[in-house]
């Protein structure tokens, strides 16, 4: 589905952020990048819906080689790739509720968002996955009333109303409590289970993407270096990526012991 | 851990390094200053006696305030206001439309180098001209009236506004309107959801501070001929008559402070 050739990214300053970096991520499949930081993971989902233009090589999704679209082309490739960042990168000005409805525009036409007059289906859609979220009743607060966790759920949603194929998700957790990110991290990966969408999740937590995905791609100075079930990260696999650190106490199998309790509050 | 050996700092005294690291360069430029602003000051030529003949004329002008006479210019004052006030808020409308496009333009986060550079140019070309030489050259061309002060004060705004509005784009926040971009809308739509909500309440105190300052500039820019309650108060110097000038002036000067009133308050409820 999607399919990273040779993908390279070069700085002006020569800084080379990633260099022929081959992946490939089927339908359905919710993969974790990790890296130390510097290592090229966040400019390589920056590649793939080209906020970032990578230098050479190129990105296909769905047969459609992304690396070479015109812009009108490129913003129909956006509307396929949904995006959730680090710092939530909300609006904050704007409503929860006009926020996840930007994620519809790559749909309609200017006058139509500028006089927020989406249609009814993409409204009752919004409606729908706030409530899916749990933030139903906040759709007319401010973006900035919200709490952490709150805003990253709003975040989820906007991505998730674009309709997407694949999640970029860049540092979901980053600025997250510990209880919050395990919450949100199980809410992105339930989505792509519901909705058989693929994602690549760029994480620092190493045992917190152990807990919720099947595959593990380990980047270190732009370059692939570990690609595998997340059983097989063993302390020299981490080494090799991050390296020289004691790295038993990261890999012990934590259990996600409270997803019932979750389940019932978070619905 | 550091190069450095701790031995040779610890028990050394410390202190801030220098901003001028060269004390040659610093001791120069410090005493030259002082030298500077001595002379300076010594320059400027104070002659008393003609202060002390001016002091009785500064007292005629202030006791004028003491009786302002809006009765017997009331017909020129309340046209003079009228004007004013058409000529300040429509300026104001136009200058801060044709700001925004400009503003954009001009941050350079935002546009490409060649339009940049135009805008850019555009914004230092209305604030290099005071807004007195644009007003004598508007009444040059379209003859005396409120259409040469409205020309004028429109021009000096995009300028004004144009430029700040600019600098509170450019310290935007990046990873909101990436965002919005990344979901696949057009430029306009990026404005619109990405760029627009983080400088509105900017934009929104600017306007009000320059529909201020439009104001206050409508009444100079009356003694170069461009028309508002300016004409009004030039006739009446013409003419000695101060309690009339002292009450056109009162009434500018309320009128700004109930401007900057109201918009104390918009600008607190728009953040």
């Amino acid at each position: 589905m999607l399919k990273l050739e040779k993908l390279t990214k070069v700085y002006k300053t020569g800084d080379k952020a990633l260099s022929d970096v081959d992946l490939e991520v089927p339908k359905g499949q919710v993969i974790a990048l990790i890296g130390p930081s510097g290592a090229g993971k966040s400019t390589l989902i920056r590649c793939i819906n080209r906020l970032v233009d990578p230098s050479s090589g190129r990105a296909i999704l769905d047969g459609v080689d992304i690396t070479s679209l015109s812009a009108r082309g490129l913003r129909r490739a956006r509307r396929r790739m949904g995006m959730i960042f680090q710092e939530y990168a909300l609006v904050e000005r704007l409503s929860v509720m006009e926020n996840v409805l930007s994620g519809r525009l790559g749909y309609v036409g200017f006058w139509r968002s500028f006089f927020r007059k989406f249609p009814q289906s993409d409204i009752d859609e919004a409606f729908r996955l706030l409530d899916r979220v749990g933030l139903l009743h906040m759709a007319d607060k401010r973006a900035d009333e919200l709490s952490g966790g709150q805003r990253q759920r709003v975040g989820i949603a906007r991505a998730l109303i674009q309709d997407p194929a694949l999640l970029l998700v860049d540092e979901p957790t980053a600025s997250l409590d510990p209880k919050t990110s395990r919450e949100i991290m199980r809410l992105i990966v339930e989505m792509c289970r519901e909705r058989e969408l693929a994602a690549i999740i760029n994480i620092h937590d190493v045992s917190l993407a152990k807990m919720f995905v099947q595959r593990v791609v380990g980047l270190e100075s732009g370059r692939i270096i570990f690609d595998g079930k997340p059983e097989e990260l063993t302390p020299d696999v981490l080494t090799q990526i991050y390296g020289e650190e004691d790295w038993e106490a990261t890999i012990e199998v934590v259990e996600d012991e409270d997803e019932e309790d979750e389940e019932a509050g978070g619905a | 851990m550091s190069s450095v050996a701790l031995e040779d700092r610890v028990g050394k005294r410390w202190r801030k390094p220098h901003f001028i690291t060269n004390p040659m360069l610093r001791w120069t430029l410090l005493i030259g200053g002082t030298l500077y602003l001595i002379a300076a000051f010594a320059s400027l030529e104070v002659n008393w006696p003609r202060v002390y003949e001016g002091l009785e004329r500064g007292w005629r002008f202030i006791v004028g305030f003491a009786n302002p006479d809006f009765v017997s210019r009331a017909i020129d004052i309340r046209e003079g206001m009228i004007e004013s006030v058409i000529m300040t808020v429509t300026s104001t409308i136009v200058g801060v439309a044709i700001s925004i496009p400009v503003a954009l333009g001009a941050a350079s986060n935002i546009a490409p180098l060649p339009i940049y550079l135009v805008c850019r140019f555009i914004i230092s070309i209305s604030r290099a001209l005071n807004e007195i030489i644009v007003a004598i050259l508007f009444v040059a061309i379209f003859g005396f009236g409120p259409l040469a002060g409205f020309l004028t004060l429109s021009f000096a705004t995009i300028g004004f506004l144009a430029k700040l509005l600019a600098e509170d784009i450019e310290d935007m926040n990046k990873s909101q309107a990436e965002a919005v971009r990344s979901t696949g809308s057009s430029w306009l739509q990026w404005v619109n959801f990405g760029v627009q909500p983080q400088v509105m309440p900017r934009l929104i105190g600017l306007s009000i501070y320059r529909l201020d300052i439009n104001f206050r500039e409508s009444a100079v820019l009356g003694l170069v001929g461009a028309g508002g309650i300016g004409a009004t108060l030039n006739t009446a110097f013409d003419r000695y008559e101060f309690d009339t000038v002292a009450a056109i002036l009162l009434l500018i000067i309320i009128t700004v402070m109930a401007l900057e009133y109201i918009s104390g308050i918009i600008r607190a409820r728009v953040q």
